[in-house]
């Protein structure tokens, strides 16, 4: 099946500067696909290419097959929400609507209904004739969405449609994008800096950092099996260790953890030596059976949570999140507590 | 987004005495500058002429039955529309127009292209654009009129290049007078499109082209729209001087382009003046513009609305 968006080999240069690093990336049809970094990554970047509102400096972006990189903006038949929005304040709400397919020619009566249809989709039926001004940044935030949809893009693009909310909002407005998404069956590419966004709404997700993609891969893949430290370190909370690697083989490493014990692991690295250990802080228990031990500094109460914050033997910093269940009994500051560390727990990392 | 405004709080209170003598100075300059002048000069339309200049205090409608009304060299024929009048003022709307239409032909891409200029520059742009104010406008227009006479620079030049045989006869043309209202009114027109352009939100740009704008689509769906209160500030600005201007007229044009602002001063001049005359002209003078900028001010509001 051709891929919805395809991207070749993109590279993005401003003079000396290098946005982008020749980025790969198969977006299939009907995929809510995240892009998701920190501020300066190449996302929002790599997003205005698809756009056409930034020059390819060399590769091939290709929508169904077709290679769009040097067309201009307005001959792509993708659209965007834009961050702000970018309502046109001197039109009312439905007139914003019906303005892409105005300008795709489409006759009066026909744009009327159908932007008709797409306020009544995001619930503004009653706001089509005030101004953009006039309305919450909820409400303009779904007009930004109707218009974006209403000429029937081959694929959507986000570019941190929800950054401007509150979060309340926010959290409402992803279950129902992801519900649009799939009501709509349009491919939804999304930017965002904000990992919960991403991991909650997505298909799949492409973890970005300087100008590269680090990963691609479900919420799961990049959350249970981050490919380097990276990605761990950005996607949720992790300890990172640095151990010594005493063997690797099928995937799999030989590792002694600081205290002496051994640990074997899945591993995205080849090389021995020293390299980073991930463990993800709520697959720990407290246990006599431990993997390491540790010295309880602090206890910080989350509501669903406990987060302790304690100290290795070795002295590195240490984090674990255990549910607050009746029957576990809360560490008291000073303890000394052994981790045991569940099944998957820890995963070697390339750097 | 109009909110509910601050509650007035005891300060307030103790404020609300000094208002009235602090607004003072400008009653006093409102006062003084405008009402007492127009006034002065709405009573002068209704006096009688005396010979030599000047008024006898005598109340009569002679003026403006002067400008609106003939009967005959003699007065001793039935009462008719009197044409010469009108017909300066239709002249010199056409020509204002005229000149603001260029001054937005031309003001629109300069103010563009300064507002999209990096900040630093943008400065610079402005300071050039205004330092032609600095030279008093009867010596602009004079300069003017010695650039372009048959034998300035403008036509010696052309005809050293051999793009002409002889001399093009600018001067007192109409031509020449709207290079003078251009010349001296344009920046009047660049500068509140700056302001309007500056503000201009590119990202409205930017989905109009998303939603399959060409160019000239976002142009004119999109960017004449947005900034249109400062394309309508500009317009007015030229027009309004344009109309009553008498400086270009006079020294770059002919009889054949005699407007407003030459007949006012030509009735104040000697003894061949006539000060009610020019009272009610520059009363009707000022009562047409009164009209069009209420009609501006009462479209925007309703627009804003």
């Amino acid at each position: 099946m051709t891929a919805a968006v395809e991207i070749r080999r993109a590279v993005k240069r401003y003079g000396s500067v290098t946005a982008l690093h020749r980025v790969d990336l198969s977006i299939a049809d009907n995929e809510f696909f995240t892009l998701l970094g920190p501020s300066g990554c190449g996302k929002t970047t790599l997003l205005r290419m698809i756009a056409g509102f930034e020059d390819v400096t060399e590769g091939e972006i290709r929508l169904f097959g077709d290679d769009i990189a040097r067309l201009e903006p307005n001959h792509r038949p993708v659209n965007t929400v834009f961050q702000h929005y970018a309502l046109f304040p001197h039109m009312s709400v439905i007139d914003n609507v019906a303005f892409g397919l105005k300008m795709k020619g489409v006759d009066a009566a026909t744009r009327r209904d159908r932007a008709g249809r797409m306020l009544e989709m995001v619930h503004l039926s009653a706001f089509a004739d005030r101004s953009p001004a006039q309305l919450s940044g909820g409400q303009q935030q779904r007009v930004a969405l109707a218009r974006a949809l209403a000429p029937d893009p081959k694929v959507l693009l986000l570019d941190e449609p929800l950054s401007a909310l509150d979060l309340k909002l926010r959290q409402a407005m992803r279950v129902e994008l992801k519900q649009l998404q799939e009501d709509t069956g349009i491919t939804f590419i999304f930017v965002t800096h904000d990992q919960e966004e991403a991991l909650t709404m997505s298909d799949r997700i492409a973890v970005m950092s300087e100008g590269r993609v680090q990963q691609v891969g479900t919420a799961r893949d990049i959350y249970e099996a981050p490919v380097n430290r990276f990605v761990a370190d950005f996607i949720g909370e992790t300890n990172l260790l640095e151990v010594e690697v005493e063997a690797v083989a099928g995937g799999v490493a030989t590792v002694a953890l600081p205290g002496g014990h051994r640990l074997t692991c899945p591993s995205a690295t080849s090389a021995t030596g020293r390299h980073h250990l991930s463990i993800r802080p709520e697959r720990l228990t407290l246990s006599q059976d431990a993997d390491l031990t540790a010295t309880v500094e602090r206890v910080v109460y989350l509501g669903t949570d406990l987060q302790v914050i304690a100290r290795l033997d070795g002295g590195t910093p240490f984090t674990l999140r255990l549910q607050n269940a009746a029957r576990v009994a809360a560490p008291e500051p000073g303890a000394r507590v052994g981790l045991h560390l569940e099944e998957g727990a820890a995963r070697l990392l390339a750097d | 987004m109009a909110g509910p405004g601050p509650s007035r709080g005891p300060a307030d209170a103790a404020y609300a005495g000094l208002v009235r003598p602090l607004l003072l100075p400008t009653w006093v300059v409102i006062g003084i500058l405008m009402v007492v002048p127009v006034a002065l000069m709405a009573v002068y339309s209704f006096l009688t002429k005396e010979f030599r200049g000047g008024v006898e205090w005598d109340f009569t409608l002679a003026a403006y039955d002067q400008f609106f009304v003939t009967r005959g060299l003699f007065g001793d024929e039935p009462a008719q529309i009197e044409w010469t009048y009108i017909t300066i003022f239709a002249r010199s709307i056409w020509q204002a127009a005229l000149a603001t239409g260029l001054c937005l032909l031309i003001g629109f891409p300069t103010a563009w292209f300064i507002a999209t200029r990096p900040a630093r520059t943008r400065g610079v742009w402005l300071f050039l654009i205004t330092i032609p104010y600095w030279v008093n406008l009867l010596i602009r227009t004079v300069s003017l009129k010695f650039l372009i006479r048959e034998t300035g620079p403008l036509n010696e030049s052309l005809m050293a290049i051999g793009l002409i045989d002889s001399p093009l006869p600018l001067v007192n043309t109409n031509l020449a007078v709207q290079l003078g209202l251009f010349y001296s009114y344009l920046p009047f027109m660049v500068l509140p499109i700056y302001a309007a352009v500056e503000r201009y939100n590119f990202a409205l740009s930017e989905a109009a082209a998303d939603l399959y704008a060409s160019r000239w689509a976002t142009l004119r769906e999109i960017v004449l729209p947005v900034v249109r209160p400062g394309i309508v500030a500009g317009m007015i600005l030229v027009f309004v001087p344009s109309l009553g201007a008498f400086l270009a007229p006079d020294l770059l044009g002919g009889a054949k382009t005699f407007m407003i602002g030459s007949l006012i001063d030509e009735q104040f001049k000697g003894s061949q003046g006539n000060w009610p005359f020019g009272a009610a002209v520059s009363m009707i003078l000022m009562s047409m513009v009164m009209v069009v900028l209420l009609a501006y001010a009462r479209a925007q509001g309703r627009a804003g609305r």
